[in-house]
This record gives C-alpha cells, structure tokens and sequence, in this order.
C-alpha cells in the first residue's frame, strides 16, 4: 500500500503486544486504517488520544520507532467485473500475478439488508446430490455450513457442490488454506473451464492469521456488488469459519476481553451472524448464497464455535464416512436445510417431503435394529429388512458421489420403499402411496 | 440541555465527558460527520458517561460533540402499531427508503397523515386517571382505545373531548385538566420509557384460562395460560421458532406482537411474507391485522436488541390497557442476554456465571413480571401472555439464561435433540415440560366447565401412557424382544399412538397445524379409549404390525379435516380394525 506525502507520520510507539500497538494521535477515526511499518493495521481502541491498533500481519521485530500513518478510511475493496477470474489476498490484492484490479473502492462490513428489502428465499438450487437436493435441499439465499471433520474431503465437496450449482459467480473465501488445497481449489476451477466466474480471496497457512479476519468481509463486498449492482445469483464459500473464529479468539484474547465458552470472545455469535447474515435473496432476483466449512473437533458440535454456527445458519451438512458402504455420506440425522420446505413439493415433485422424511425415518429404524443386533438381540423380519433397506439407501442416495435429478431420486426412494416395505409400514399420505408404489416389476401401480 | 465530547471508543462503547446533569439510561446523540447516531447512557461516573451506541462507531473521533436528550428510551404508543415492521428502536422499516440500514436514519413510529373514525367513550367532566379510555377509532378491526396518558399524575377531569370525526394521532382529541387546575392537550400519540412497566391496571389475578395455540403439545399437554409465561429452550434446530411461528399464526389472541430479537433475517422475512396472505382462524381476517413485529437480526446492531424486547413490552402492555388479550413472543432471549454480556464485559464489571452480568437473573425476573392478566380500572381485563425461547449454549440446559428464566416462566416446553433428530415434531418432550397452570385450583375448575369433566385427570392418565411407554421400550431395549412379557409390547405401542397421533403435529400440513380445543378433546378420547383397552396377540411382532395400522388410520384422520367425509371414513376403518381385536381370549 502506497501513503500519501501529506500525511503526520508517527514515530512514537508506546506499547507492543503480539496482534497490536499503541500511540499517540489525533485526528484518527474509530476503524480506521493506518499503516505500522508499512503493514496494514486498523484502530480497534481509542482513549483520549492513545490509539491502539491491530496489526494484521502481526507486530514481530515492529520497532518503538517504527514510522505509523493513518489513511483516513476503513478498509475498502476495489469492485468492478475485473475481478473475475481472479486469485487475490486479504487485503483485496492480486496473489496471481495479474494487474491491480480498477474499480470503485467499497468500504467493506458495510451496513445489513433492511428485512423489509429482502425476499423470502424460495429457488431451488440443485446440486446433483441426493444427500443435499432430496435430504437437506438448498435454496438461494440461504447460508448453511459443513460439518466436518479434519479428515473429511470438506473442501472437495465444496468445490464438486459450487462446479455443479447453477450460480453466475462463486466467491471463494479461503482462511488458514493449506497451500495444496488452495492450489487444488485453483486446478479444479480451472479444469472445469469455470475460472471467469469465479473469484478467489484466500488466505493460507503461510500467512499470518489475523488476517483472516479480513477475508469474510472482502467475500461479501464483493458478493454484494455482483448481487446487488449486478443482480446476479452469487455463492459465497468460506472455508475454513472455524479457521476464522480462531483468529478472532488470538484477537480479542489481546485485547484482554473476558473469554466466555471454549476460550472464544462473548461476542462470537455476533461476529459470525455479521458474516452469514449476507446471505440474502433481493427482490430484483440477485442472491448471495452462503457455503461454509466448520471443521469440527471430533465431531463434538458443542463447542462454541459449530454451536453457535448451528444457532446463525438456516442448517447443516454433516459430512460423515459410513463405514457400511466404505464412502462418505451427507449424514441424514444430523444435517438439515431449514428453507427446504420453501422449495421441496412446491418447485420439486409433490411427494418430496414425505417421501424425504419416510425414507429418514425407515432409515432411524434400521439404526435402532443395527443397535439390537450388537447387543446381541434376535432381530424381527421387519429389523432385517431393515437393514437392507438401509445400505441400498446409503449407497443409492446418500454417497456423495451421486449426481442426479430429483424426480430420478423420489423414483429411487420409492423402489427402495417397495422393494422392502408394506405400504402400511411407511407411513405416507394414501394419495402419494396408491400414485407412486412400484409394483413387482418395478412399474407404478394403476 | 446537556452537552458532552467523546472521550474514548471501544466497539459500540464509548465514554462521554459531559457539562451537565445527565441520568442513568438517558438517551443521546453522537455527532459523527454528517449523521447522529443514538446511544444510551449506561453508566456515570463524575463528569464521564459511558453509553452504548445503537449503530456501527466507525468512524467516531475523540472529541466528536454528543448530545443529551433528557429521557430515557421511550417509544410512541398510538392506532397504526399494527401491521408494522418495526426496528428494535421503533423506525418503520418500510419507510426506510434504501435497500441497507444506513445508520442514523430513524423514522417515525406512527403515520402522521392517516385519519383514524374516533368515537368517544367518556363525556366531558368525567374524573378520569391514567390508563382510562377516552375514546375509540378502528385500528384494522380492533377497537383501539385512546387513553389517558399513562405517566399522567392523579386525577384528571375531562374539560374537552373531541366530537366523533375523522382524525390524525397528532390532532388534539381531549383537554385534561389535573387537580392543581392545569390544563393538558391530549392527542393519540403517547410515550413511554420501555423499560418501565405500564401499571395503569388494578390488579393481577392468578391466570386460569386456557390460552390455546392450536398445538396439542401445549393445549392438551402442558397449557397455557391467558396473561401466562413460558419459555422454549432448546439447542440449534430443534424447533423453536417454528413452534413460536406456529404459535403466532394459531394463537387465540386479539394481538400478537413477534419480537425477533438477534436472529435470522430470512425468519422475519417468512413472517413478513406470509401473514399478509393467511388468515386469522378465528376472526377471518387477514393474520398481519393483528401483528406487530420487532426485529432486530442478528446483523443488525447488538445493543439494541435489548431494546427490542422492551419495545415488544411495552406496546404489549399497551394494547393489554385496552381490555385485549396479547401474546407477545420473543425469539430468542438468550440474544438479548448475551448483548448484556458483551456490554457488561466492555465495561468490565465483574462477571457471574458464564461472564454473563452478575444481576442476569434479576433483569429476566423483571421482564417475565411484566406479563400477565389485569383487572382495568373499568372493570375490563386484559392480558399479555409471553412466551420467549432460549438458546442455550451447546444445547446444555444448565447455563445461566435457561436457569434463570426457569425460576420466573410458569411453562417449560423443552425441545429435545433426541425427539428432532427422529423427526418427531414439535420436538418437545412431553413428560419432562411442564405447565403450572395443571396445578391451580383455578385452571382444573375452568377446565372442568368449559373442556370436560376430569380433564386434568386425563391428561395426567395420558402422560402415565407416555412414562410407562418409555419404561417398556428401555426394558425391551435391555432384555430383547422375546424376553419381556406380551404386554411390555402393547404398553409400548399404546405410547407410540400417543407419540404418533397426539404428540407430533406437522405445522407444515394445512390441516393438522392447527388443531382446535375440540378437535384436541375429540382426539385425546379416542386415543384414550385405545390406551384402556386391555389387548392380546400371539407375539410381539403381531403387536407392531396392529399398532402401526391403528396409527396409520389415526394419522390420516389428523390430515384430514374434522369430521368430514375422508375423516369420518378412517375413523370407521380405525372402529373396524378395534373392534376385531375388542375380545381378550381366555
Ligand atoms: N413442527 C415441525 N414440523 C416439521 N418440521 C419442523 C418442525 N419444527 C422444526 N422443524 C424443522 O426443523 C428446522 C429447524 O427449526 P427451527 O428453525 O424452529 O429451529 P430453532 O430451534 O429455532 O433453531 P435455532 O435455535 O437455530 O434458531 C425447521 O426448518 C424444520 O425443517
Ligand atoms: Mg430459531
């Protein structure tokens, strides 16, 4: 970043933590943005005229002498179509060796949709697999995060889940990215010919942490360009939130704040609402959709950060390996789309939610059965089938390695239903079962 | 009035040197380039106000001029409350004209230029005091009485009082005059401080009737009472704000005022969107004629959630001064707590539990206290009931908000993890809620007149099925299938029709998401009459199979509306299928 020949220059430090320093100045703006030693740092605490700010990049072998200039705005991002395509940093800054992007510079965290402006979120937005479109459908505007752990091919999904959803633009938002997965992000969007509409924010490993804190608001800046301004249908991913949470802790702990659950600040649900809540359908047809990473510590979902993700997000994905069929699966217990039903019966086959919930329910029965049979127990004729019925479904519907149609899954669901059930034991309204059931050969009856 | 200068800035807390008398919880203005932006007063000490900001402080310079306004946070009570979209500080959300909620923009609670048909009530040189009817106009269909001014002292004689006529809230409707011999204008605005109760009534009887809300969940299981409180714990997911939602839309209310208070966007949105379209079961008329909401989401400022809950309040004891019946839900209070915390530990008070404020349990006591049935001066009663959900952290009950609402709310409909996992809604689990209201003398005595003979006593009967059930099913789980007796089976299953046809309700099904009293009791009889029977079967399995019949049948009946054709065709199927199983072999 360049400064300006006009401005004060400070050279006084008084205090050096790790994430921040203090001075004395005048004139300075609360969140303003100011550079330490030409690394970029932003006011997070004024009292009277000392001024505490946060050094992104961290504040190592920073001098007391260190020269510090205030550059009288918050942080902001260039937005224009220029940014298709293109790979950049934290800062908004290309890491992808392209030109600097042109465009109107945007304060980013700007101000929330008035409510009242939004629209109540109602397109389906497919994605091929059974365990999101049948189970946990999705719409646009909606925000919803995986659940997974380390070991889960999270960010594979994520990217399988964006190459296949019909959106005019995908933001990426990478924190903490290992190298490797950013470069696979990159290879992926590239081999799928996708890469004009893509854009990418990321922040690796390698970098300094804080600023992570960054990458959220510069995703959602420019999502809200292409969506508003453009009334495109946008998706966001942020992988990975838990990443970002981290660094929120790292902060505030420096800043001496009490820690409240889990060594997070009190305010976490606040900071993370802050971002997911950008999530919007406007009435003029563009949308941001949300998609996230939380990667989850031995799938302990009471920790502060998946807890209060799970109270912010319309839902969640569990990513799970089902050792039954060997591959990882969209778990059916845990995960939800709480805008489903704005969607499923209404855009997609009128029997989708019951089908939906019987095969759950089928499913919670077979688990119960597989319980009874560890223990020991002699199962009924009904346990067995069961259990059957159970691993056809994982392997038919859940897997994460399918791409089909709804219509394809429903018809899938009740061959299943047929194949091992009485029409009395699946408990669906008497319409849908004299429509739908599969006789012998597999034919809808008449 | 009182003028100060920004003395230092954290987040949305800033301290304030002043040049004159300033009040705890005063309300000011931050001066910030061209916009003010309003903040409470939170603390004082000497010259130094602290004050928390309702908006975003970017920006904010040392030395930047505020303002003091001289009173606390209030909010105009007038007609046009009613299908309103407020912010939690009362700006009209529609008549903010961009797209973002740009900061230090506020509105006008209540239109200006609509004229209200007013009709008056009293008659000149009648003594009146505050709280007293004045007169009436038409607000949708309500009758909205306009008052004497709640923070009226004494006794007051009507001097004047306007001819019926066409006016705006800002026409002077009546002449007070108090016993010092001052005269008062009074128009159909009034203003309130929100965090002081309206005490305009004469008293505060024990609730006792019922308050139904179309779920059998609440009505039959665990009722709720007209100027009642009860609260909604539950981790992520689970369901509480469909259940509030729910609740809102079938609720048997005059006026529901929804409070979202730091949760989604999209939820109000559903609420915004829909209660325009549906209509009020009881009155025909259109859900939103009846509504108020408050939102403030999640995205929208931290410090003024706390005022949402207050406003919700506050226009709630309004229209409860009117002789209505009120339901007021906020969703979620745990939000509102921990805005208190984020404050409390920038002002670095010493934490309690949690780091929540030390007094959390007394400011939840004190709005709970808010609720409840009135006698009016007049003789009239009114109510607000309140029903609040709370979040609690990892969906662990023992945390500060859920203990601390559990000692005021008199209802406690617990959500379970385990009931939403299997689909099993509205997940609250029946045995471990509760309703006080079972126990009053006065609730068993209105239950007797107005439900039927010995309803309390059945639905104690009925969750002895739900507990038994419970037994069964762990014993079975323990020994296995062949090692319990036949009728561990059977008690199992009886509860399963109890589960399946009383306890789960689909609040996404046009028919069965509202179920009336008479359909609850109609119900409730006939799944009794199966739980009393003493059946048979060869084993077990047959057991299973019969039960799931019986509850395929009654579930069709819950889909299909009482007591028309398809209803009454499952139900004789349901007749046949019993009576084939009617005699016990020896
Ligand atoms: N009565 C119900 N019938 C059918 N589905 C339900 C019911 N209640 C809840 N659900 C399902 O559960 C989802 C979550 O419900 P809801 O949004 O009410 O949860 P919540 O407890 O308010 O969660 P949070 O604390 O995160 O706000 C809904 O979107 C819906 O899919
Ligand atoms: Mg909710």
């Amino acid at each position: 970043m360049i400064t300006k020949a006009f401005q004060t220059v400070y050279t006084k430090i008084t205090e050096i933590t790790k994430a921040t320093c203090s001075l004395y100045a005048e004139g300075v703006g609360y969140e303003e943005l100011a550079l330490v030693d030409g690394r970029p740092a932003q006011v997070v605490k004024m009292n009277g005229n000392k001024i505490t700010l946060q050094v992104f990049p961290g504040t190592e072998g920073i001098a007391t002498n260190a020269k510090v200039v205030f550059l009288g705005k918050s942080p902001t991002l260039k937005v224009s179509n220029l940014l298709s395509g293109r790979f950049l940093n934290a800062y908004g800054e290309p890491i992808d060796g392209g030109p600097a992007i042109e465009g109107e510079s945007r304060e980013i965290g700007g101000p929330s949709v008035n409510p009242v402006r939004r629209q109540k979120p109602s397109h389906f937005l497919g994605t091929g697999i059974a365990g999101i479109d049948l189970n946990n459908t999705l719409v646009t505007g909606q925000k919803i995060p995986f659940f997974a752990d380390p070991d889960q091919p999270y960010n594979n999904v994520l990217a399988e889940v964006a190459l296949r959803a019909e959106a005019d633009k995908i933001i990426l938002g990478g924190m903490g990215l290992s190298n490797d997965d950013y470069l696979f992000f990159k290879k992926r969007f590239t081999d799928a010919g996708a890469l004009d509409k893509i854009i990418s924010f990321v922040n690796t490993t390698e970098d300094p942490p804080v600023e992570r804190l960054l990458i959220p608001d510069m995703v959602c800046t420019a999502a809200e360009f292409f969506a508003d301004n453009q009334q495109q249908k946008v998706l966001v991913l942020l992988t990975d939130m838990t990443l970002y949470a981290d660094a929120l802790a790292i902060v505030s702990n420096k800043m001496d704040q009490i820690p409240s659950k889990d060594s997070m600040p009190g305010s976490l649900y606040s900071d993370l609402a802050r971002i997911y809540e950008k999530a919007v359908q406007f009435q003029h047809g563009g949308s941001i959709t949300i998609i996230g990473v939380t990667t989850l510590n031995e799938g302990d979902i009471t920790h502060a950060i998946p807890d209060n993700t799970g109270y912010i997000t319309e839902g969640q994905l569990f990513l799970r390996r089902d050792p039954e069929i060997g591959k990882t699966i969209i778990d059916p217990f845990r995960s939800l789309s709480r805008l489903k039903q704005n969607v499923i019966g209404k855009q997609t086959r009128e029997d989708h939610p019951q089908v939906m919930n019987a095969l759950i329910r089928l499913n919670a029965d077979a688990v119960e059965a597989r319980t009874k049979k560890e223990n020991g127990f002699d199962l009924s004729d009904y346990d067995q089938r069961c259990l059957k019925f159970a691993i056809d479904y994982a392997e038919k519907l859940l897997a994460i390695d399918i791409n089909i149609k709804v219509d394809e899954m429903l018809e899938t669901g009740w061959e299943l239903m047929s194949k091992y059930f009485e029409k009395h034991e699946v408990g669906i309204k008497q319409v849908f079962v004299d429509k739908y059931w599969k006789n012998e050969e597999g034919n809808e009856e008449e | 009035m009182t003028k100060g200068k920004v003395k230092s800035i954290i987040a949305n807390l800033l301290t304030i040197e002043v040049d004159g008398p300033v009040g705890q919880n005063e309300i000011c203005f931050v001066s910030v380039k061209d916009v003010k932006l309003r903040a409470e007063v939170i603390r004082i000490t000497g010259n130094i106000a602290s004050a928390q900001v309702f908006e975003s402080t970017r920006g904010i310079k040392i030395g930047d001029p505020v303002e003091f306004t001289g009173h606390m946070l209030q909010i105009e009570l007038g007609p046009g409350l009613l299908s309103r979209n407020y912010d939690g500080l009362q700006s009209d959300l529609d008549d903010l004209e961009s797209t973002y909620l740009e900061r230090g923009v506020y509105t006008n609670a209540l239109n200006r230029k609509v004229e209200y048909d007013f009709e008056p009530l009293a008659h000149r040189s009648q003594k009146v005091k505050a709280g007293d009817w004045l007169g009436s106009v038409k607000e949708n269909w309500i009758d909205h009485k306009i008052m004497v001014p709640f923070d009226f002292e004494g006794e007051a004689e009507v001097v004047w009082l306007a001819d019926a006529g066409q006016y705006t809230v800002s026409d002077e409707i009546a002449t007070l005059q108090n016993e010092k011999g001052e005269k008062f204008p009074v128009n159909m605005i009034q203003r309130w401080p929100v965090k002081k109760a309206v005490k305009t009534y004469v008293d505060k009887p024990r609730p006792y009737k019922l308050l139904q809300t179309g779920m059998r969940l609440i009505d039959t299981f665990n009722p709720m009472a007209e100027g009642g409180t009860g609260f909604i714990p539950g981790p992520f997911g689970t369901g509480k704000t469909v259940l509030q939602h729910a609740i809102a839309k079938n609720g048997e209310a005059d006026i529901i005022i929804v409070t979202a208070c730091g949760e989604r966007a999209n939820e109000v949105v559903e609420i915004f969107t829909e209660f325009p379209e549906l209509t009020d079961p009881r009155t025909g008329r259109k859900l939103s004629e009846r509504t108020s909401i408050i939102c403030n989401t999640s995205n929208m400022p931290v410090a003024a959630r706390e005022a949402s809950v207050y406003v919700g309040m506050t226009i709630a004891e309004y229209y409860r001064a009117m002789g209505l019946k009120v339901l007021l839900l906020a969703d979620s209070t745990s939000r509102w707590a921990q805005a208190l915390r984020e404050m409390s530990n920038r002002l670095e008070e010493l934490p309690g539990p949690d780091a929540f404020p030390m007094d959390l349990s007394a400011i939840i006591a004190n709005f709970y206290s808010r609720a409840g049935m009135v006698n009016l001066n007049n003789g009239k009663t009114g109510s607000v009931t309140f029903i609040g959900t709370v979040s609690p952290a990892g969906g662990n009950f023992k945390e500060p908000v859920t203990e601390s609402t559990a000692k005021v709310a008199r209802c406690f409909y617990a959500l379970s993890q385990k009931r939403a996992d299997s689909k099993r809604y509205p997940a609250i689990e029946a045995t471990d809620s509760y309703s006080k209201y079972l126990e009053y003398d006065e609730f068993r005595e209105y239950s007797e007149e107005n439900i039927q003979k010995g309803w309390v006593d059945l639905i104690h009967e009925i969750k002895d099925v739900i507990l038994r059930g419970q037994e069964c099913r762990d014993q079975i789980n323990i020994l296995g299938n062949d090692a319990v007796p036949l009728s561990y089976h059977i008690d199992f299953w009886k509860s399963e029709v109890v589960d399946f046809i009383l306890l789960q309700q689909d609040s996404f099904d046009e028919v069965d998401m509202n179920c009336p009293m008479e359909r609850q009791k109609y119900m409730i009889n006939k799944v009794i009459d199966i739980c009393r029977q003493p059946f048979d079967f060869e084993d077990f399995e047959k057991v299973a199979s019969y039960f799931k019949q019986v509850i395929n049948l009654m579930k069709q009946m819950n889909y299909t509306p009482f007591q028309e054709e398809d209803f009454n065709k499952y139900e004789k199927e349901l007749e046949e299928l019993i009576s084939k199983r009617e005699t016990v072999p020896a």
